[in-house]
């Protein structure tokens, strides 16, 4: 089972890494996994576990381009997000490090803050724990395929070019 | 249909082939720029995550010194040469320090041009739209892609039309109607989306660079103009490069110009923005001229004409930036530099500067800051119990006369003309 960790709308990047904690701030033996959410969300700082989900609203990811954001989040190995809607550099950045992220408004409204749910990312099934199903909505092939391979790096390194190209 | 919008035309003519808003393709970018805070992340990710050891085209990659420069400690210090050495072995282009911000380099150095792909790893590359080129930030695996692959991904975007009708009233200028466009659609307002801005031949280069470096504030992925006007008599254009009015667009908005008064966003958000009339009164310890937005020739004119003759505020700072060499040339020219420095404002080098508060003016606990910026999230310039507002360059140089946030037509020896400086321009 996942834990739900709900957001509001316009999470910025700032609030997901102070850039006090960006990777080239830190002293050796830190970890900018350890400083998500640090100030926003400490408990999640704290306590989030492998396969975790980010439920948010409007405009996840919004303000600078810093992609140690999402990697903060890789690293912690979240399972995926489901908000209403990204900031697009956020929502290239976390396809481009594997992280599924999913656009599902009706979802996100159903999920409450610390839900445990179990989300099955490849086939869009989300169960809440009440039993309730969900048909999460595909993202574009483009964005799968580079997600299955495990992010752009691995995907062009693999094949030699990029999804779609021959 | 044989239209199209001018982020289409621009995408379409990189890749060889007519391409459509919603479309997923692979563009060889004309400039991928890297800047001095992320580069050593970005070949970290080429070298190791993707496996290549070289850039595949340096004639592609354009690298500045901007953003925390020159150092501030000995590990930015080391960083930099991390990049320094990186340009050399690769036959890079490098802007070192005191060159000046990315967006205004490259848009100087005639790098950015009309009809251009230009992706940056930060995320005001937007400003680029201002010459007629598609300039887009990305993220460091991005970057880290392109320059080891000379390509990149791109969804062709969606575009929402700005119709702009009229002209500014006296003491009104380009930044009041980026505030209001925030304003009006909010932070998230083009996500997604291009957006091209119809009405302004008239509005001269500056004014169009502070629009479009504030089209990611929207969340747009481009901000374009047509490259006419000033742009055309300054950058060759390619004769393919026109506004079709029938092209399929998501949305218009319509903005008339003798609507806006000056614009003021508040703590913490760049889309929280209200008429001067409403915070004017607002004591400020700090105020800011500077940054890709507002960091021009053109901004410090407006400042200096404001603070000719006169001294600061008792207790207050004001920090300008020049937003680079040649702007801070130009303002040596004549008598701006003198007029401000005599005013008692302080002079830093041309960059960033304190734009996100890691050296050169980072604020301290409860500062509160006029800044000429694009952003005052939390902390964004320093500690994150600082406050700063957003204004433009009239606003400013007013603040820093009287210590409170001021509308800059109450001054009374200032008479607000135009903002059209494209004649007193003086030459370098
Ligand atoms: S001036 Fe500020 S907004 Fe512009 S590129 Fe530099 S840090 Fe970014």
């Amino acid at each position: 089972m996942s834990r739900v960790w709900k957001f509001g709308s316009d999470v910025d990047t700032d609030q997901i890494v102070p850039g006090r904690y960006a990777p080239f701030m830190l002293k050796e033996g830190q970890d900018v996994k350890d400083y998500a959410f640090i100030e926003a969300r400490p408990d999640f700082a704290r306590n989030a576990r492998p396969g975790d989900v980010i439920v948010a609203g409007k405009n996840f990811g919004c303000g600078s381009s810093r992609e140690y954001a999402p990697e903060a989040l890789r690293r912690r190995q979240i399972g995926g997000i489901i908000a209403v809607s990204y900031a697009r550099i956020f929502f290239r950045n976390a396809i481009n490090l594997g992280i599924p992220v999913i656009e599902a408004p009706d979802v996100v409204d159903a999920l409450e803050d610390g839900m445990e749910i179990e989300v099955k990312w490849a086939s869009g099934q989300l169960k809440s724990d009440s039993g309730q199903l969900f048909e999460l909505p595909p993202m574009p092939a483009f964005a799968t395929e580079i997600i299955a391979a495990g992010g752009l790096t691995a995907f062009v390194r693999k094949y030699g070019r990029f999804p779609g190209e021959k | 249909m044989s239209t199209f919008t001018l982020a289409e035309k621009i995408l379409s003519h990189a890749v060889g082939r007519s391409v459509r808003a919603g479309e997923m393709i692979t563009v060889r970018p004309d400039v991928i720029m890297a800047h001095d805070s992320l580069t050593p992340a970005i070949i970290k990710i080429m070298r190791e995550r993707l496996g290549v050891a070289h850039v595949a085209d340096p004639s592609q990659v354009v690298m500045v010194m901007d953003h925390v420069a020159p150092a501030s400690n000995v590990a930015t210090a080391n960083s930099q040469n991390i990049i320094r050495r990186f340009a050399r072995e690769e036959n890079l282009r490098l802007f070192e320090v005191g060159r000046g911000i990315c967006h205004q380099v490259l848009v100087e150095e005639q790098i950015a041009r009309p009809g251009r792909v230009i992706i940056g790893s930060d995320s005001h590359s937007t400003s680029y739209g201002a010459v007629g080129a598609f300039g887009t930030g990305m993220g460091s695996t991005d970057i880290a892609v392109a320059m080891g692959t000379g390509k990149t991904w791109v969804r062709v975007p969606e575009t929402i039309r700005v119709r702009v009708h009229g002209r500014f009233r006296p003491g009104v200028d380009a930044k009041d109607l980026a505030l209001w466009l925030a304003r009006d659609m909010g932070l998230a307002g083009a996500t997604y989306a291009a957006i091209e801005y119809l009405g302004l031949e008239w509005l001269p280069l500056p004014g169009r660079q502070t629009l479009a470096s504030m089209a990611i504030e929207l969340g747009g992925k481009a901000g374009i103009f047509p490259a006419d006007g000033d742009v055309a008599r300054r950058f060759d254009v390619p004769d393919w490069l026109t506004v079709d009015e029938d092209a399929q667009i998501k949305r218009e908005l319509h903005i008339y110009l003798d609507e806006i008064e000056p614009q003021v966003a508040v703590p913490h958000s760049v889309d929280d923005v209200v008429d001067i009339s409403q915070i004017a009164g607002q004591p400020v310890d700090v105020v800011f001229l500077g940054t890709c937005t507002n960091g021009r020739y053109e901004d410090m004119r407006t400042a200096a004409e404001i603070l000719q003759g006169q001294r600061l505020a008792p207790g207050l700072r004001m920090l300008v930036t020049p937003a680079s060499s040649q702007e801070l040339q130009k303002a040596i020219g004549d008598d701006t530099m003198t007029t401000l420095l005599a005013a008692g404002v302080t002079l830093t080098t041309p960059g960033c500067g304190p734009c996100m508060g890691r050296h050169q003016g980072t604020l301290g606990d409860g500062d509160v800051c006029l800044s000429t910026g694009n952003r005052n999230f939390k902390g964004r310039m320093g500690h994150p119990s600082s406050q700063i507002y957003l204004a433009s360059p009239a606003v400013a140089a007013a603040t820093a006369l009287t210590g409170r946030i001021t509308d800059p037509r109450t001054i009374e020896e200032y008479r607000p003309q135009t903002t059209d400086h494209s004649d007193s321009r003086p030459v370098v």
